[in-house]
């Protein structure tokens, strides 16, 4: 499959303050592409470098094969939508849709009939002679998808488009999105903070930090596999419980304090030196409980239920760390349980590079 | 069941305290007072000469006199004729309405250029324009002066009115900037993608947005360029001098007796222009004022 957008060796500079460093990515024709990270990591710079709207300092941006890095916007083959909706405020839906045709001097019937297709398709025919003022959020959001749409654009960029939306609409719009791309086939690019729009709509998840990305792979990969310390922690909700210790390899076990867990099931992929510093790190739900009452005991001190499932907190060695039981399961504060780490679905880090190791 | 009524404890507060009346009070005498050389004006011109000679500076008028209007009007003498106002109101509106379109369009250019198209050296500038909006013109005057002179258009109304737009630059500049810096950048952005270049943005996107802060714009500049005096009386040349150069001379006179009636007459006359934008778009100032984000 021939790669959609090439973006390479990319530098961008604000003032003297390094936003991408350097940075490479090759996203697959009709691939659904989500930028992950904190504010402030570069991402929605990246997404702008990649639109145009702003100059980089350093390589090289190549969409549908055309080398664009200094092209004009409109020259990209892109359709780009906007946290903040971006319609423009005097014109009626039809104009705004019809904004960017217009511009280019497209004959009348043809951006009748692509009105025509792009709202059937959003199902917005009725909103089509309304001002962006009388339309809801969603609406909003809906018409500046079909601001992309009516363009015919090759790629589709997405700022945040689903930030300013409540948390029932934005379930019902990220739906909507990924059925667009499934009936569209177009390529995506897609920024956002928010991990489950990431890990529901992406084929593949660039997890990003200071202008630097992380890890590059599918949603599951990035999830089991986290790849360092960073992107375990910023993956999942609730977040993994580390605990940091020493390795011991006479007996292949991780030292915390005077436990011992050990390691015989986890699939080390370096393995560390005898008594190095290593993180271990496990998901709330790879934790099970089990009433064996030979194991270490531990006190349930906090109770969160979420519905589905509950999650109870437990502290080791002084730690607290975080279990996710069912949520028909009747525990109570104070109770006594004993648990089992899944451990071939840890995740062990060096402590010094972070690295998975 | 009846429903029970359930009533707040204690009396409910008075809504008229006597900090209230006085607070009204106040607010009144403050309007009264500054409506007192309007009310002196007014009824000082519907007096004749007789009446105000004997000094009743407040009394209403014992015999209407309608008089002094006309007068001021059309026969009163600035300096050696004796038309009244009424080529000044003329020359005035010939000055304001080009200066006006011309100082706020590019006002409005200027603005959307340094907000929206940050080229290398935008904040410099900025700061420069905010430099300009405080320097006091006088210093300038006699440099422009030279200046028009070379290029020959001194003494004339192209003259005038390039004095009026360059000195309503640097205001003009900074409040559509500004204005223009608190709307969304993302709305730039999307027409940018759609394809839309400098002036197409400017046209289809931006002007439309921009009623609230143009009108503000306009009110600053009409009542600045009607009231100026001195570069009028500097760069207009005797032609076109405007109604407050020609004001002042029919107030100021040499030779006769002064007719107070008829300077209260003018004095009005040549104040209706800038009093009418007040009423007529006081709202709407207040609005553009107070306009933050425009919400799309």
């Amino acid at each position: 499959m021939s790669n959609s957008v090439e973006v390479k060796q990319l530098s961008f500079n604000y003032g003297k303050i390094e936003i991408l460093k350097n940075l490479d990515l090759n996203i697959k024709d009709g691939e659904f592409m989500v930028l992950l990270g904190p504010s402030g990591c570069g991402k929605t710079t990246l997404l702008n470098c990649i639109a145009g709207l702003f100059d980089l300092d350093n390589g090289q941006i190549i969409i549908e094969g055309d080398n664009v890095t200094w092209k004009e916007p409109k020259d990209r083959h892109i359709g780009m939508v906007f946290q903040s909706y971006a319609l423009y405020p005097s014109m009626s839906v039809e104009k705004n849709l019809s904004f960017g045709l217009r511009m280019s001097n497209t004959p009348k019937n043809i951006i009748k009939e692509k009105i025509n297709k792009a709202s059937e398709l959003l199902q917005i025919q009725e909103l089509l002679h309304r001002k962006p003022s009388q339309l809801s959020g969603g609406q909003r959001q809906r018409v500046a998808i079909g601001r992309a749409l009516v363009r015919d654009a090759k790629v589709f960029l997405f700022d945040e488009p689903l930030s300013n939306l409540d948390a029932k609409l934005r379930a019902e719009l990220r739906y909507e999105i990924k059925k667009l791309h499934r009936d569209l086939g177009n390529t995506m690019i897609y920024v956002t903070h928010d991990q489950i729009e990431a890990m529901t709509l992406a084929d593949r998840i660039a997890v990003m930090k200071n202008g630097v990305i992380q890890q590059l792979d599918s949603p599951k990969k990035i999830y089991n596999k986290p790849s360092n310390l960073f992107v375990a922690d910023f993956i999942g909700s609730p977040s993994m419980n580390f605990f940091t210790g020493k390795f011991l390899s006479t007996n292949n076990s991780f030292s915390l304090g005077s436990s011992l867990i050990n390691l015989n099931n986890y699939q080390f992929e370096n393995r560390p030196s005898d008594l190095s510093d290593i993180v271990f790190g496990v998901r709330p739900e790879d934790i099970s409980i089990n009433n064996n009452e030979e194991n270490m005991q531990f006190k349930i001190e906090l109770i969160e239920p979420m519905g589905a499932d509950t999650l109870i907190w437990l502290s080791f060695e002084n730690i607290p760390f975080s279990v996710r039981i069912e949520g028909s399961s009747e525990y109570k504060l104070g109770d006594l349980i004993s648990i089992n780490f899944d451990i071939k679905r840890v995740s062990i880090f060096d402590k010094k590079s972070e690295l998975r190791i | 069941m009846q429903k029970q009524i359930i009533e707040a404890k204690g009396p409910r507060p008075k809504h008229l305290t006597i900090g209230r009346i006085g607070l009204y009070c106040f607010i009144v005498m403050c309007a009264l007072f500054f409506l007192m050389p309007l009310y002196v004006m007014i009824i000082t011109s519907l007096k004749d000469m007789d009446e105000i000679r004997s000094g009743n500076l407040l009394y209403i008028p014992q015999t209407l006199s309608f008089y002094s209007w006309p007068k001021a009007w059309s026969e009163a003498c600035t300096g050696f004729v004796c038309e009244g106002l009424r080529p000044g109101l003329i020359n005035s509106l010939k000055i304001t309405i080009p200066s006006v379109i011309v100082s706020v369009s590019l006002g409005a250019i200027n603005g959307y250029a340094l907000a929206f198209w940050r080229f290398k050296g935008a904040y410099f500038f900025f700061g420069l324009c905010l430099f300009g909006a405080f320097i006091p013109y006088q210093v300038m005057v006699y440099p422009l002066l030279k200046i028009e002179n070379a290029i020959g258009i001194y003494s004339s109304l192209p003259g005038i009115i390039l004095v009026h737009t360059i000195f309503g630059m640097p205001i003009l500049t900074l409040i559509f900037r500004n204005f223009y810096a608190s709307l969304p950048i993302d709305l730039f952005k999307a027409a940018r993608i759609d394809g839309g270049n400098f002036l197409k943005i400017f046209f289809y996107v931006i002007i439309p947005m921009s009623t609230p802060i143009t009108i503000v714009a306009i009110i600053l500049q009409v009542t600045g360029i009607w009231n100026d005096f001195l570069l009028g009386l500097i760069f207009a040349g005797r032609d076109n001098q405007p109604m407050t150069v020609q004001l002042n001379n029919i107030v100021q006179v040499d030779f006769g007796v002064a007719e107070y009636n008829v300077d209260m007459a003018a004095t009005i006359l040549t104040s209706m222009i800038p009093l009418a934008v007040y009423f007529l778009s006081g709202r709407w100032f207040v609005r553009g004022i107070a306009a933050g984000a425009i919400k799309g």
